[in-house]
């Protein structure tokens, strides 16, 4: 049995002439009662980061609901790396199984999102037939493009991310001499050396910092909306190269070691070994705040020519094996319960997809009355938002950033 | 034809695994992946392997943390024993450091990372001293070299080759030896090394091994303490196997292959010390210089056992107090307000992964300690006349079962990955169980392989006499006399099956959270009130059974008075 089993296994995982099933239709969403009813009694494995334990509990709080109000039930797979799923979903389509998938839905943006998309690997679009997505703000580009590639309804937004720094002015002095554009940042850490940082790539946080730093130092920064030219990248990211040389030896560690994500970096910060952080949220400070994890004298500032900014979203595999209870949960996500629990820093405080004005009176009131905490700028501080440049930019910088600084 | 039969079934089917994950990497390796469009054969993925950047200073890396941290543990066994052997210390440290077997190395490695980081334990208390308001910004952790990194393995695997030498010392006649080079005027520790420590090295070679190639080729220690730019080998092939763009998938496959080189290279150096140091030792008894005079040397010689053995401990107290910590500033040396804020949120989600960690390790453990007991018995039996300590595993069939030991895991486990889905088997506690067996088996037969041969099988022989069955003797007499050695197997199976993070991940597909697997997602997120959390839950349930496993055997002594003295 066994002898047998590892024959099938070694046939069908390593030769690949495993029979290709035919798939079964995808639920439609347009018929909305039809794959509620489906959805009732499927498991659905969220493949989600595992990091935080206050988006750990946002999802059991997610879990909780669509049980109580779908029977669906929610199983958050705890991942220390978004790609871990993508892995899973590649091992899988290896193996031939086209099927019965292991992971039903991704908390994904921007590379894993094209990366799957082009691999073939993601289910046909569904999220813009969800019956919540008449509530989502589709005048917002990065909800319709994920970094310039579109999403086709193969995602479904579920939350915004915009790039804001922290600092302690108990100990940095007033918040209005903090620096105010990349510039400003590089002779600051010149003053200020070893008090700043940034997550080596491919850490999603450091590779946005440098792509900020990219587009306020480049030329023409029209050039980033197209895919990378192999013939003109050296010259293009030579402004960026410049400045990253130009602050090495001012980082922490002079920059012979890199911090390991946005985590790390408050801890940094809360031991104060650093002076400046930046964060994918408005709202970590207050949060961290209120998790005893920063000092309550830590603000926050911004760029006020702008920041980089996007939208996080969920989507489905291909082969995920509770389509119908996938949707059911994408849906729930983007209600306005649920993400007016998810702005709200005691719970997560990351900024919703929704669109305000086409909300319930009730709604719009939640959202006005969300206490935003003391380090959190109000939406109108927050600057403009720098669109995302296509993600084959992200990928030759973060090659050649290792070339440079990281070996 | 049973008995011949039985080790070597046992064998293969241990070794099995490792064979075909290894088919599953050197396929890709080579370009062959049609799921990725990978339809021919070729050199290419290693091209691009080679022209990663900084690959050379990543398998250095990956070189010297093998061999620096078995020099290091197996040196500070050495020197330990040899200067404390019999004394109070020595016992002492026998009862004291089993303990430390408990901690899983990702635990001991943030005990120590939250000891001897810039704003650790050190500075902290150095602070006042040296006027510090903000910790220095120096590069003691993941520094390029990997010192910190090779310190917390050294921590971890010294306690585990001192248990393993201790086992291995009564079989070296070490009081007989002792005196008679004594008598000859050979110094304490220099008597030691030249008689008695051949012996017990002899014995432990295995173990030493095994130490070499998982310094190698470890993940977890090396992401926690380790350098990241660039980072050591296995660090980087997961980062390739996970990497969104999955012609990386190639690069990795390449990269595990190298890894497997890399070890090997290791294993390989290390025999060749092996050998050198052997001629050293000729040259020096034959030089007869005796060293009389070691009092010095012998006070030195405690320091890497006691330092390791006070990091781990002093690590976990750390760990302890950052789970009950509010805000904590550098540079206080205690949390400005204690809470259970992280234990109650911790707990709320923990109970099921707890609970699959432990079904998942006893049942692995048992099931490895059945294999095991076995096979031996089946290779014992093989040799009805034969004298305690004559028999030995046959080197093919030890080859077999130490496999896994050998061969680094992120080499093959992604290979047994595809395997098991192209097999169509879905994620289940009994698939969780038979991958963790393939890791846990080699250790129980590692703790149990010398105490079983070791016992006087006139024992048994007189139970035959007295009328007893082959199984009642078995069941009656063999086994209440190896209850420590088999109940200190099934804990350190029990232990190696909870530590397991790479097979668990992969197989499990995330579908069977472990506490482990959550302990990793949780540590990228780097509060270390969550960290500590869940490495004390990782720590307490291998430390509850390896206290369930030295109470057993006392307990059935008691029973048997006449079992006492033995």
């Amino acid at each position: 049995m066994i002898v047998k089993l590892l024959w099938r296994g070694l046939l069908a995982g390593l030769i690949g002439l495993a029979p290709l099933p035919a798939a079964a239709a995808d639920p439609d969403p347009t018929d909305w009662p039809a794959v509620v009813a489906e959805a009732e009694g499927q498991t659905v494995y969220f493949n989600a980061w595992g990091g935080s334990s206050a988006i750990n509990d946002y999802i059991a709080w997610a879990a909780g609901e669509v049980k109580r109000q779908f029977g669906v039930t929610l199983q958050h797979v705890k991942l220390e790396d978004t790609a871990t799923a993508v892995a899973k979903v590649v091992a899988e389509k290896a193996a031939g199984r086209d099927e019965g998938g292991s992971v039903d839905l991704i908390w994904i943006n921007g590379e894993n999102f094209a990366s799957m998309q082009e691999q073939g690997l993601l289910a046909e679009g569904f999220a813009t037939r969800l019956p919540n997505w008449r509530y989502v703000d589709t005048g917002n580009p990065s909800i319709t493009t994920d970094f310039t590639v579109p999403t086709l309804g193969q995602e479904s937004p579920w939350g915004g991310a915009k790039m804001v720094f922290f600092t302690d002015p108990a100990r940095t002095g007033p918040i209005d001499d903090m620096p105010d554009d990349t510039d400003a940042l590089l002779a600051w850490a010149k003053e200020h050396p070893g008090r700043f940082s940034y997550p080596a790539p491919p850490d999603f946080v450091g590779s946005s910092f440098l792509k900020q730093v990219l587009i306020e130092q480049i030329e023409d920064a029209a050039l980033l909306a197209e895919p990378v030219d192999d013939a003109t990248f050296e010259t293009v990211t030579a402004p960026l190269w410049q400045w990253l040389d130009e602050i090495r030896p001012a980082l922490w560690r002079e920059g012979r070691d890199y911090p390991q994500n946005y985590p790390a970096m408050k801890q940094l910060l809360a031991d104060s070994e650093l002076d400046i952080i930046f964060a994918f949220n408005p709202a970590e400070a207050s949060a961290a705040i209120a998790a005893g994890e920063l000092p309550d004298t830590v603000r926050s500032f911004t760029f006020p020519g702008g920041t980089l900014g996007n939208t996080h979203f969920v989507a489905i595999p291909y082969n995920s094996s509770a389509k119908a209870g996938a949707m059911v949960v994408a849906n729930f996500l983007l209600s306005p319960a649920a993400q007016i629990r998810k702005e709200d820093p005691k719970f997560w405080g990351d900024p919703t997809v929704l669109k305000l004005d086409s909300l319930p009176e009730a709604d719009r009131e939640a959202f006005a009355a969300i206490d935003r905490g003391v380090a959190t700028l109000s939406p109108d501080e927050l600057g403009p938002v720098l669109p995302e440049p296509h993600p084959s930019w992200m990928t030759r910088i973060e090659e050649e950033w290792t070339k440079r600084y990281g070996s | 034809m049973r008995g011949l039969a039985l080790p070597w079934l046992i064998a293969l089917l241990l070794a099995a695994p490792v064979a075909v994950g290894m088919a599953g990497v050197a396929l890709p390796a080579f370009g062959y992946l049609p799921a990725l469009g990978g339809d021919g054969l070729s050199l290419e993925p290693f091209r691009h392997l080679v022209a990663e950047p900084g690959l050379a200073a990543s398998v250095g890396l990956s070189l010297a943390s093998g061999l620096l941290t078995t020099l290091v543990s197996v040196a500070g066994v050495a020197i330990f024993l040899a200067a404390f052997f019999g004394t109070p210390a020595f016992r002492a440290a026998r009862q004291g450091l089993a303990p430390l077997l408990a901690v899983p190395h990702a635990a001991a490695a943030f005990g120590l990372l939250f000891l001897i980081a810039p704003s650790g334990l050190v500075f902290r208390l150095a602070g006042p001293l040296l006027g510090l308001d903000r910790p220095p910004d120096l590069l003691i952790v993941g520094d390029p070299l990997g010192l910190s990194m090779m310190a917390a393995l050294v921590a971890k695997e010294m306690p585990f080759l001192l248990l393993v030498a201790f086992a291995a010392l009564p079989q070296a006649e070490p009081e007989r030896r002792m005196q008679l080079a004594r008598s000859l005027g050979y110094g304490r520790m220099a008597a030691f090394l030249l008689t008695v420590w051949p012996t017990v090295y002899r014995q432990i070679r295995l173990p030493v091994v095994a130490v070499a190639a998982f310094a190698s080729s470890v993940v977890d220690v090396a992401m926690i303490l380790g350098p990241s730019t660039p980072a050591p080998l296995a660090v980087r092939l997961l980062s390739w196997m996970n990497d969104p763009d999955l012609s990386q998938r190639f690069v990795a496959s390449a990269g595990a292959l190298l890894q497997l080189a890399v070890t090997l290279a290791v294993i390989l150096a290390w025999l060749g010390l092996e050998r050198l140091v052997l001629a050293a030792r000729r040259r020096w008894s034959r030089s007869g210089r005796r060293f009389a005079a070691d009092r010095a040397a012998r006070r030195l010689a405690a320091l890497p056992v006691a330092l390791s053995g006070l990091a781990v401990v002093v690590g976990l107290l750390l760990l302890v107090l950052w789970s009950f910590a509010g805000f904590w500033a550098f540079p206080d040396l205690a949390p400005a307000e204690l809470t259970l804020r992280s234990w109650q949120r911790a707990l709320a989600g923990a109970t099921g992964p707890l609970w699959t960690s432990f079904v998942v390790a006893l049942a692995a453990a048992v099931v490895a300690l059945v294999l095991v007991m076995l096979l031996l018995e089946g290779r014992r039996r093989q040799f009805p006349s034969a004298r305690a300590g004559e028999v030995r595993l046959t080197r093919a069939v030890a080859g077999l079962i130490y496999l896994p030991l050998i061969v680094p895991q992120v080499a093959f486990v992604f290979g047994l990955q595809v395997l098991v889905i192209g097999a169509g088997l879905t994620p289940s506690l009994p698939l969780l169980v038979a991958v963790h067996l393939v890791f846990v088996a080699p250790y129980a037969a590692l703790a149990l392989a010398d105490p079983w041969f070791a016992l006087d099988p006139r024992y048994e022989r007189i139970a035959a006499s007295l009328g007893r069955t082959r199984a009642t003797s078995f069941l009656r007499v063999r086994l209440p006399l190896l209850a420590a050695p088999v109940m200190t197997a099934l804990a350190i199976g029990f232990a190696v099956s909870i530590g397991q993070y790479l097979p668990t991940v992969l197989i499990g597909a995330g579908r069977l959270p472990t506490i482990t697997t959550e302990a990793v997602a949780l540590a990228a997120g780097g509060d270390r009130r969550v960290i500590g959390v869940y490495a004390l839950l990782q720590t307490l349930l291998p430390f509850a059974l390896f206290a369930v496993a030295a109470l057993v055997p006392a307990l059935l002594a008691g029973r048997r008075r006449g079992m006492r003295a033995a």
